[in-house]
C-alpha cells in the first residue's frame, strides 16, 4: 500500500531559509538561531504556524520539540495570526499609578477586544505588557516600533484611529517594515 | 557641591548624537586606540579594578574583579555577553544610552573585549527597544566599514566580531545566566552557579556578562584615569571590609509620581530626596509623596520619612531595601493605596517566574492571588501572615531558588509589610469586616485567582 501525502508548501520561503543560513556563522552551534528564526518568521507571517517548527527544526538540526519548548517559553510568540499591529499596553508600575490600568481598559472596550485579542477586521493586537522600559513616558503603548507617550484617556480614541492607520498602512507594504 | 558635569549623557542632547561623527568629533574611540597601542589586557583589567567600577545592571559586582576570574591557560574562545535586556519596572537608562549614543557602548564593549580576550561579543537587546535596536545596528554597521570591528580593528592585529541578539520579551533573560541559556536557543532558565559563567557560560566557555551602562563608564576610565572615577561617589566604609566602596557617575531614573520624570546623571550617592525635590520637580500635582522604589521593584520601598537615604550601593541595604539595584526611583504619591501597589509588584513577579524553581513559581502566584483577594474586598487578617511566610521564604538568601528573581519579588511584600502593615490591615477590617464569616465555598472558588491576570 502507498500512502499519498498532499504536496505542501513549505512555510519558510527561499528568502528565509537563506536568512537563517546567513547566520550560521555568528554562533557556535545552531541551536543558538531559535530565536532569531523564530523572530524571522514571527516578522513575516505575525505569527509562527505550528507548520514552521519542523522546518526551522530541521535547518538548525535540533529535534521540532527543541524549537517548540523555546518556541512555548516566550510567551511573545503565538499559534494564531496577529494583526498588522501588535500594541502593548505597558501595566508595570510606573505606567499604573499614571493610569494605564484604565487606558488599557478603555482600548479595550473601543476596540472591542480582551487583552491578548485582535480585532474583528485582524488589524490590531492588543496586550498589556511589562514595563516597557519608557517609564519615563508613562503611560506608554508600543506598537510596532511606534511609541505613544504619555497616554491619557482623552486621547485613547485618537490613538486607537492611529493604530488603524498604522495598520492599514503596514497592510499596504506604505509603513517600514518590522524588525 | 560644584555642579556635576554629566559624563555617560554628555553627548546624548547633541543632534545626531548617535552617528560615529558626532561621537568621534567629542573624543569618541581615542580609548579604544590607546588600550590597543599602549595597554595589556591585564593592564586593562587592573585599570578598571583600581577604579573600583562596580555594575550598574543590579548587583553591584565589581567590574574588573569580575573580569579577573576568567581561567588563564584557557585556549579559548571566551565570550562577552552584554545584558541590555533592561526590564526591572522603573529604569530605562540603557535605552537612553542605546539610542542617543550607541558607540559610547560599542567603545565600552571593545575596550571590555580586550581585556576580556573575547573576539565574539553578543548583545542581548530586549525585543522592545527598536529604536536602540536600529541605532546599535547602524552604529556597529559604521565600524565595520571604518575597520573599527571585524579582523583587524584600527589596524591593531585585534579581531571583534560584535552580534546582535533580540529578545523576546521576558524578564526572566536579563538573569545572567538566563540571558545565556535564551541566547543559546533555550528557555531562559537561569543555572545553579557555580559554575559561574566566567568559568562556564555561553557555550560553555568562558564568558563576561556586563550591563550597557557598566561597558560606557569604561572608555571615561581609560581617559579620565582611576583618580577622576574616584572622586565621585560615596568611598568604602573603613568599619565595613566587604563595602567596595561607590565611585563614578550614575545614570538615576525618576519615574511614577513626580512632576519631571526622566534619567538624571549624578555622582553615585544623591539622595532620594534630592532626585524627586531637586531633580525631578518635586513629587506629581504638589502632593505629598508616601514611598519611593529605590532601585527597580525588586528593591523593596522607601518610606517618605526614609527618603534622606543616599542611593549608593549601601545605601538602601540600610533602610531595609534589597538595594541599589537599577537605581531607578519610582515615587508613589498620598494617593496610592498600597494594596494596589503590592498586587501590581506581586503580578509582575508572577507573570515573570519562570517557574522552574517551586518556591518561586508557586509563592509568586500564590501571592499575587492572595493580593487580589485582600483588593476585592476578600482578604482576612491571616492573610498577612501568609503573605510574609511567602516573602521570608523565597529567594536565594533564604536559600530556596536558583535565581534572585525570588529575592526581588520578596522584597516589596517584606517591606510594604513592615512599613505599612498598619494600612493593609485598616483595608481588609474596612472591605471585610465579618472577615469570612459568610463566605461562601463557591466564592472562595472564585477568589482564588479566576480573574488575577
Ligand atoms: C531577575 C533578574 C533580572 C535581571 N535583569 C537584568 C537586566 O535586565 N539587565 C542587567 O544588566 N542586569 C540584570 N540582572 C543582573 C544580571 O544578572 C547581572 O548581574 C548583570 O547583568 C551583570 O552586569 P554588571 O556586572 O555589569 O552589572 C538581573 C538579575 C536578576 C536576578
Ligand atoms: S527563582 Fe524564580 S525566576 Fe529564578 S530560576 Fe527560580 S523559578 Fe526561575
Ligand atoms: S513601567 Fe511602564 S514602561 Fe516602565
Amino acid at each position: 500500500m502507498t500512502t499519498v501525502t498532499a504536496p505542501t508548501t513549505p512555510v519558510l520561503t527561499p528568502d528565509m531559509v537563506a536568512a537563517i543560513q546567513a547566520l550560521f556563522p555568528r554562533y557556535p552551534t545552531r541551536q543558538a538561531i531559535t530565536l532569531p528564526a523564530l523572530h524571522m518568521v514571527n516578522a513575516k507571517l505575525r505569527h509562527v504556524p505550528m507548520a514552521a517548527i519542523p522546518e526551522i527544526a530541521k535547518l538548525l538540526e535540533l529535534s521540532p520539540a527543541q524549537i517548540y519548548d523555546t518556541l512555548t517559553f516566550y510567551g511573545f510568540f503565538k499559534h494564531e495570526q496577529g494583526g498588522y499591529v501588535r500594541a502593548w499596553v505597558c501595566r508595570s508600575i510606573s505606567c499604573a499609578l499614571r493610569g494605564a490600568e484604565e487606558v488599557l481598559e478603555k482600548m479595550c472596550d473601543k476596540l472591542h477586544v480582551h487583552p491578548g485579542g485582535t480585532t474583528e477586521d485582524g488589524k490590531i493586537t492588543l496586550e498589556f505588557g511589562e514595563c516597557l522600559g519608557l517609564c519615563d513616558f508613562a503611560p506608554a503603548v508600543l506598537a510596532n516600533e511606534q511609541v505613544y507617550k504619555s497616554v491619557s484617556l482623552d486621547q485613547v480614541d485618537e490613538i486607537c484611529a492611529m493604530l488603524k492607520s498604522q495598520a492599514e498602512q503596514q497592510a499596504n507594504g506604505t509603513a517600514i517594515p518590522t524588525l | 557641591m560644584a555642579e556635576f558635569e554629566p559624563v555617560l549623557t554628555a553627548n546624548i542632547h547633541k543632534p545626531d548624537s548617535h552617528t560615529l561623527p558626532v561621537y568621534e568629533a567629542s573624543g569618541g574611540y581615542q580609548a579604544i586606540r590607546k588600550v590597543l597601542g599602549e595597554m595589556s589586557p591585564v593592564q586593562v583589567v587592573d585599570l578598571v579594578k583600581a577604579s573600583g567600577l562596580r555594575g550598574r545592571g543590579g548587583a553591584g559586582f565589581p567590574c574588573g574583579l569580575k573580569w579577573s576570574f576568567l581561567p588563564q591557560n584557557h585556549p579559548g574562545p571566551f565570550y562577552m555577553c552584554i545584558n541590555a535586556d533592561e526590564s526591572e519596572p522603573g529604569t530605562f537608562n540603557n535605552r537612553i544610552l542605546m539610542e542617543q549614543d550607541p558607540h559610547q557602548v560599542i567603545e565600552g564593549i571593545m575596550i571590555g573585549c580586550y581585556a576580556t580576550k573575547a573576539t565574539t561579543a553578543y548583545l542581548y537587546l530586549r525585543y522592545e527597544y527598536p529604536t536602540a535596536y536600529r541605532r546599535l545596528q547602524q552604529a556597529i554597521d559604521e565600524c565595520y566599514a571604518k575597520g573599527y570591528l571585524g579582523d583587524n580593528c584600527f589596524g591593531k592585529g585585534f579581531s571583534l566580531n560584535i552580534y546582535m541578539h533580540r529578545g523576546a520579551a521576558a524578564y526572566i533573560c536579563g538573569e545572567e545566566t538566563g540571558l545565556i541559556e535564551s541566547l543559546e536557543g533555550k528557555r531562559a532558565w537561569p543555572r545553579i552557579k557555580p559554575p559561574f559563567p566566567a568559568i562556564e557560560g555561553a557555550f560553555k566557555k568562558p564568558t563576561v556578562v556586563n550591563n550597557i551602562e557598566t561597558l560606557a563608564c569604561v572608555p571615561h576610565i581609560v581617559n579620565r584615569g582611576v583618580d577622576w572615577f574616584k572622586s565621585m561617589g560615596i568611598p568604602a566604609d573603613p568599619n565595613n571590609p566587604r563595602d567596595p566602596g561607590s565611585y563614578g557617575p550614575k545614570l538615576y531614573c525618576i519615574s511614577g509620581h513626580i512632576e519631571k520624570p526622566g534619567c538624571y546623571e549624578m555622582p553615585l550617592g544623591v539622595t532620594c530626596r534630592e532626585l524627586v525635590e531637586r531633580y525631578g520637580g518635586g513629587v506629581w500635582k504638589g502632593r505629598k509623596g508616601k514611598a519611593a522604589i529605590p532601585g527597580g521593584i525588586s528593591m523593596g520601598l522607601l518610606a517618605e520619612s526614609e527618603w534622606d537615604t543616599k542611593l549608593d550601593f549601601a545605601g538602601p541595604g540600610k533602610a531595609g531595601c534589597l538595594g541599589l539595584g537599577t537605581a531607578a526611583v519610582v515615587v508613589l504619591d498620598e494617593t496610592v493605596s498600597m494594596v494596589d501597589f503590592l498586587h501590581n509588584s506581586c503580578r509582575f513577579f508572577a507573570h515573570e517566574s519562570c517557574g522552574q524553581c517551586t518556591p518561586c513559581r508557586e509563592g509568586t502566584s500564590w501571592s499575587e492571588r492572595i493580593l487580589y483577594r485582600i483588593k476585592q474586598g476578600k482578604g482576612r487578617l491571616k492573610d498577612l501572615d501568609l503573605l510574609q511566610t511567602i516573602g521570608d521564604s523565597i529567594g536565594i538568601m533564604p536559600g530556596t531558588t536558583i535565581c534572585g528573581l525570588a529575592d526581588g519579588a520578596a522584597w516589596p511584600i517584606k517591606n510594604a509589610l513592615k512599613k505599612f502593615r498598619g494600612e493593609f490591615e485598616d483595608y481588609i477590617k474596612r472591605t471585610n469586616p465579618n472577615g469570612w464569616a459568610n463566605a461562601q465555598p463557591v466564592e472562595a472558588l472564585e477568589v482564588i485567582g479566576l480573574g488575577a491576570h
